[in-house]
Parts: structure tokens; sequence; C-alpha cells
């Protein structure tokens, strides 16, 4: 081998070395020697789903009181301005369900407010876009966010059609008391996007959704495949809507109008 | 190839540079010389604590992959002791001296995790 | 052949040093960015994707553009593009080394990039783009130094090369097509919603890319003397000007749909775009690129006017404006106003977002300074140099 040719051959293993070395970090796992399961209190369903009585709701407050309680059970900082981070949050009509709107809406459509929320999808695009996984359905239809995992490319924040994903343009730490309002639950870090998780650690210890509990049974929570769940005999007596139907991203966040 | 012997010898000096770190990292240095300070009341951590010491990184990835993917929060230990899955709220309730356990350790061995950029540190010990 | 980039005349090297002071300015713009995130962007909740995405699209056309010059040659035998067609190859290599800046630039956790292969998802359409732009980028690595040394060595290429030239010609054609699919595939973005995005994307880059080509060359050409060829010149107009009038009848189509139809969702974000609800600084922008469009149609479309030696760089300038414009700025400010709640929340980049791509143009042009000064030495020693 000439000198010309050792360097090329050195140089491509020394590049199959980097890209090859990589991967085999996941077949590390199954480190830890005991099992895993669910907790035996944890909450369980095929696919969770929300349904709001919005006609139960009167004022705009009704939903920021909503939204602060959501905001203290995740650490959703507060920032101003159009880089803000939301989780729940509420609107007017015309612009929670744009596909709808009537040039001669009743007092109470044109009035009221309505809630904003992650739909967590059966169909859902910000997954399908993802270029990580970072973003994934769980078992049981929540669409969740691994925070360690996101590269912060927001694909998801094109991607998704409701506008329910926030990206962490600043360090969300500096806008939380320290510690935190709720140090059981961690807080993101700058650079990766964010959203309503269904609260999903709280079902996993027998709890509802931070929101639902507020609510006073005016939002339902339960199991969408169940006829006998509380949102499905909701839905059965009651004319209900979902957000933007035709994009076949089929939300699981129903409004009784 | 030309002037073999300087280079080679050349390469030699490179790699045990490189290295160096490697051998003067065993030369009878070891966890304790960190000065941790482990939690009082307990004795076991989940699991055997060799195991933990050198493998707790990769074992706090598996519960966070199993915790976050796979919704199994609930993590049954070889000695049958049930634990929840949670870095914040099992690993540290035990280990809340988080100054004297995990930074010192992670500071002598010159690692600097980011997991508290989220995840938050019990609020007595931050001090 | 690296020696060749060792000498050259003094304005080379002050170029050189002066894309360098380039970089490492807008490199230290691009530290604070990492330390105070993107917010110091132009970006927020409603328009997630700004100046560094769309110049990503716009050089991923301009790196595809490199076929115009490969599929002539190889496919049809076209013998006046061989002089030209290594400065073809070298500016793909420089456009996606920028497009691949690109999206590092814009990521919110750079450091976590190699997630995209440590946990492939092939749902995402960004996992494939990512795979035909490595691919791309080695093609023409290979292809691009390979002939340029047969040259050297007064040579033929090696026969294995001419697998990859014909792969090249395909691949090119994937890495715009597969940029487009990031757009097209996305449920509720009206602007971006259209089977025609990739075809639209694949004109307006055969006419950007090669027009860009022959204003980098035509400056070569007063600072080097080295001469492209006149009928390579003339054929590689032809071909940028059917590509471009492809690219406005493409543009008209979607107006006609948007229009005619009369659905709000395909027309509305048209008209945010040239009629600028509230004073959008865009609108300014998309009617001189309409008027530019059409204006350096004009001028290249008669003959007469297109051979004339002042008045073809002109055109090509004004076309280059245009398309950029179009792919530069509308595109992503077209998808994302109105937002998902058919409102409009107003996109402007800072000054830190422009100086950091300025940056990775810096960088872009390095390359292409290196590459083609090593292809201009090897022209001058085979005597293929002037006209």
């Amino acid at each position: 081998m000439n000198r010309r040719g050792f360097i090329k051959a050195a140089g491509l293993s020394a590049f199959a070395l980097i890209g090859g070395a990589a991967p085999f970090d996941e077949a590390l796992a199954g480190i830890a020697p005991g099992r895993y399961g669910r907790n035996e209190k944890a909450l369980r369903a095929k696919r969770w789903g929300m349904v709001v009585k919005t006609r139960e709701f009167r004022r705009p407050e009704d939903y920021a009181f909503l939204a602060d309680v959501c905001r203290k059970e995740h650490n959703v900082p507060r920032i101003d301005g159009p880089q803000n981070v939301k989780w729940l949050w509420h609107d007017t009509f015309a612009r929670v369900f744009p596909d709808a709107v009537n040039d001669y809406p009743d007092e109470r459509t044109r009035s009221s407010v309505f809630p904003l929320l992650c739909n967590h999808c059966d169909n859902p695009p910000c997954v399908r876009v993802c270029p990580t996984g970072a973003t994934y359905k769980t078992e049981d239809g929540i669409v969740a966010i691994d925070y360690h995992r996101c590269i912060g490319c927001r694909f998801c924040m094109a991607g998704c059609p409701y506008g329910a994903r926030s990206f962490n343009f600043k360090d969300p730490r500096l806008f939380l008391p320290d510690p935190p309002p709720n140090p059981a639950f961690p807080t993101r870090m700058i650079g990766v996007v964010e959203k309503c998780n269904f609260c999903a650690e709280r079902l996993a210890v027998g709890r509802m959704p931070a929101c639902v509990e507020a609510s006073d049974g005016r939002i339902l929570f339960g199991d969408l495949e169940d006829p006998e769940s509380g949102p499905r005999r909701a839905l059965a007596a009651n004319y209900s809507i979902r957000r933007k139907p035709s994009l076949g991203t089929r939300p699981g966040v129903y409004y009784i109008i | 190839m030309y002037n073999a012997r300087p280079v080679l010898a050349g390469i030699a000096i490179v790699a045990v540079l490189f290295s160096a770190p490697f051998w003067v990292g065993r030369l009878g240095r070891d966890y304790k010389d960190a000065g941790i300070v482990p939690p009082k009341d307990e004795k076991n951590c989940i699991e055997d604590t060799e195991l933990m010491r050198s493998r707790h990184m990769q074992l706090l990835n598996e519960w966070r992959d199993e915790a976050l993917r796979g919704e199994n929060r609930s993590y049954t230990a070889a000695d049958g002791r049930i634990w929840t899955v949670s870095l914040q709220n099992t690993c540290l309730s035990c280990h809340a001296n988080y100054r004297e356990f995990c930074e010192r350790c992670h500071e002598a061995s010159s690692v600097y995790p980011y997991c508290w950029t989220c995840h938050v540190i019990p609020v007595e010990i931050k001090k | 052949m690296l020696e060749k980039l060792l000498s050259g005349p003094k304005t080379y090297y002050l170029w050189l040093l002066f894309l360098l002071c380039l970089i490492a300015g807008s490199g230290l713009v691009y530290l604070q960015q990492l330390r105070e995130g993107l917010s110091l962007t132009g970006m927020s909740r409603d328009v997630s994707w700004g100046l560094y995405i769309s110049q990503f699209t716009y050089f991923v056309g301009v790196a595809a553009s490199a076929v115009m010059l490969v599929l002539p040659t190889y496919f049809h035998h076209y013998k006046k593009f061989r002089r030209m067609i290594i400065f073809g190859e070298f500016m793909a290599v420089a456009a996606v080394v920028m497009c691949a800046l690109f999206i590092v630039v814009d990521l919110g956790q750079p450091q976590r990039m190699l997630n995209v292969m440590l946990h492939p998802a092939p749902s995402s359409v960004m996992f494939y783009d990512m795979l035909v732009l490595t691919g791309y980028l080695a093609l023409n690595v290979v292809i691009g130094w390979t002939t340029l040394e047969a040259e050297r060595l007064e040579t033929e290429p090696p026969r294995w090369i001419k697998p990859l030239v014909y792969l090249s010609i395909l691949w090119a054609f994937s890495i715009h097509t597969v940029t487009a699919f990031l757009y097209a595939g996305i449920p509720g973005r009206h602007y971006w919603l259209t089977a025609i995005m990739a075809a639209r994307f694949l004109s307006s880059a055969f006419c950007s890319g090669p027009a860009l080509l022959l204003l980098l060359l035509f400056l070569v050409r007063r600072l080097t003397g080295f001469d492209p060829g006149r009928e390579a010149v003339k054929t590689l107009t032809t071909i940028i000007v059917y590509a471009m009038c492809v690219n406005v009848f493409f543009y008209l189509l979607e107006l006609f749909t948007a229009f005619y139809s009369g659905i709000p969702g395909h027309s509305e974000p048209i008209a945010l775009l040239f009629a600028g609800h509230g004073g959008h600084w865009v609108s300014r922008w998309m009617w001189a690129a309409a008027a530019m469009a059409l204006l350096s149609l004009a001028l290249l479309l008669p003959p007469s006017l297109r051979e004339h030696r002042a008045i073809l760089p002109a055109a090509l300038a004004l076309l280059v404006a245009a398309t950029w414009i179009d792919k530069g700025l509308g595109l992503l400010i077209g998808g994302f106003t109105p937002n998902m709640f058919e409102e409009i929340t107003l996109y402007t980049p800072t000054g830190s977002e422009i100086t950091i791509a300025l940056g990775v143009c810096a960088v872009g042009a390095l390359v292409l300074s290196l590459l083609w000064k090593m292809a201009l030495g090897v022209k001058k020693e085979s005597r293929d140099f002037a006209g």
C-alpha cells in the first residue's frame, strides 16, 4: 500500500468507526435486574379522551382558572409576547373552530370563549413528522414528548394543525419561581418543544388530570372506547364537535356546544 | 516507509499522551476520593451498590424510557422492593444531598450531566 | 490537487481573510444564540420556522441545480458543458454544506442532532432529507474530485464514476422532491398543502441555480480569464429560460386553484403575501419578486437580448432575486401566516438571525472559493482555460 492509499484507508476506517460505534448505546438496555410494570393505582384506558361541556362555562375566567391550575401542576412558565408557552388556554369560537364559522352566530357562540389544548389525536401529524421519535403516541392514546430526546427542530410545530405546541425560545426557569410551583414535576429546558400531556404522570398514580379535577365535572375525562365511560355517555346525549375534523387527525378532545 | 523509526516512536508517544488520562485515572484513585456523603438512613440503593455506582446513568436512561414510552412507572427491584420510576421523586427523595453526593462525584469524574436543567433538586439541601 | 489552494494573487488571500472574519463574527453571534436560545430570532410560537429553514430550502435547490449541467452532458452527450460541469458540482457541494449548517443553526438543541441517526424515524420526511442530502454531498465530492483529478492527469475519468454520475442525476431530483415533501405533506398549512410543491421547487431550482452559477462564472471570467464557453452559456441560458417559464406557470396554476375555487384556506395565504393585511413588509417584497420575475423573462425570452453581454447578467440577477424572494421568504411566511387560528402573527428576521444566516453563507462561499480555486488551477494547467 502506498502512502496515499494508506491515508485514504485510515480516513475511511476512522469515519466508519465514528459512524458505526454510535448506535450500540441502545443495545445496552436491560440494565436493571428488576421488573417494570404499571402502578397498582394507575388509571387505565384503551384510549383516553376528553369532553368539555362548554355550556356550563360562563366566563373566560373559568378557563383561565383551569389554565392556572395546569401551569402550576406542570411548571409551565408565564412568558409575555409571541415566544410564549401554553398548554391550556382559551380563545373565541372563530379561532378555536375556524372551519365552523357562521356569518350570524347565536349570542352565546359569539360571546363565549372555548378552551384549547393538545387534542391527543388518533392520527397525530406531529408524531408522523418528528425525526427522532421524541414525540410519540402511548398505548392508551396520549401524544407525549420525551424532552430528553427532542432536538428542537420544530417540525412538529409546523405539523400540528391545532397550534398546541410551544417551543422554549428562552430558558423556562428564568420565568418560574425557585423552586418551581410543583417540585414533584420537572421543568423543561431551553430549546425543546412542549405541550399538554393529558397529565400522564397523574393518571399513573390514579388521579384525574389537573384541569379535569379542578373543573367540578364540567370537563369529563375517560376511556373513549368504553361506551359506559363518562365522556362516551355525555357524547351519546349531546351534540358535540371536534376541531378541524376534515384533516383526518381524529382528535381526542370533544366540545359539547 | 521513510524514517520508520522516528515516525513509529512519534506515534507511540502520541498514543501514550493521548491515553494518559486513562492510565492516570487507574493509579489508585476511586470514587471514595471524591468525598461523597451517602444517604445516612438507607443501607442499599434500589439495586446492588456496585451496579448503581458504575451504571446508574444507564439505569436512569432505562427508567426514563420505561416510564415515558412504556408507561411503566413502577419498578420491582431484585430484592422485591417496589419503587416508583422517577429520578426526581424517588432517587432524589433519598439522595437529597445533591451537593455532597451527585455533584461532588460528577465533578471529581469531570462529567457534567444536565439532568438538573429540568429535574428539580430538592429545596432543603440546595444551598 | 490541494497545492492549488496555496498560490494565488493577493486578492485571493484577502477574499479568504474577509470570509474568515465574517465567519468568526457571525460565529460569535451564534455562540450568543447557543446561550440565549432562539429567542434571539424573530421566530415565535406561530411562526416557528424562519429565515434559517427558508435558506435551507433555497440552497437545496441550488445544490440540485447542478443536474442541469450533468444531465445534458451524460444523457445527451452535450460536450460543451464539459468545461464548466465541475463548477456546478462544486457549487452543489458548497450548497449542501450550507444546507446542513442552516439546519444546525435552527435547532434548539444542536448537541443532540445525531438523535436523527441514533433514533431514526422512517415516518419523518426529515429523516429522508438527511439521507438524501448526505448522499448527494458524498456523490458530488467523489464525482467532482475524481473527474477533476483525471483532468489534471489528462486521462479519462475511471469507468466506475459513470454509474455514480447517473445516480447523482436521479439523486438531484430526489433531494429537492424530499425537501418539498417536508412542506407538502403537512395537514393544515394551506399554502404548503399542494401536490405541485415538489414540481414548483424543482422548476424554481433549475432556473435559479444555473442562473447563480452563470453569474458567479461571469465574475470568475472577469477575475481570472476563465471562459465557460460561449455556446455553453447560450445553452444553459436557454435551459434557465425554459425552467423559469415553467416556474412562473406553476405559480399561476396555484393562483388559479386558490382564487377560482374561492376556498379561503387556499386563497388567504396568497392574498396575505401580496396584499399584506395590516401592512406586512413581505408584500412589498412579493410584488417586487413578481415584477422582477416578469422583467427577467422579458429580457431572457428574446434571443437577441439574452445573448447580449451586459443584459444577460442583469436578467439573471433579477431572476435569482425573484426566485429567492418566492422560496427564501414567501414560502415560509405564507405557510405560517395566517396561523392555525386563522390569525396573523408578523415575522421579521432579527439582526442576529440575519448575521448568523450571513455567516452560513460565508462558510458556503469559503467552501466554494477553495473548491473553485482548485478547479481553476487544474484548468489553467490543462490549457482548457480561456475561450
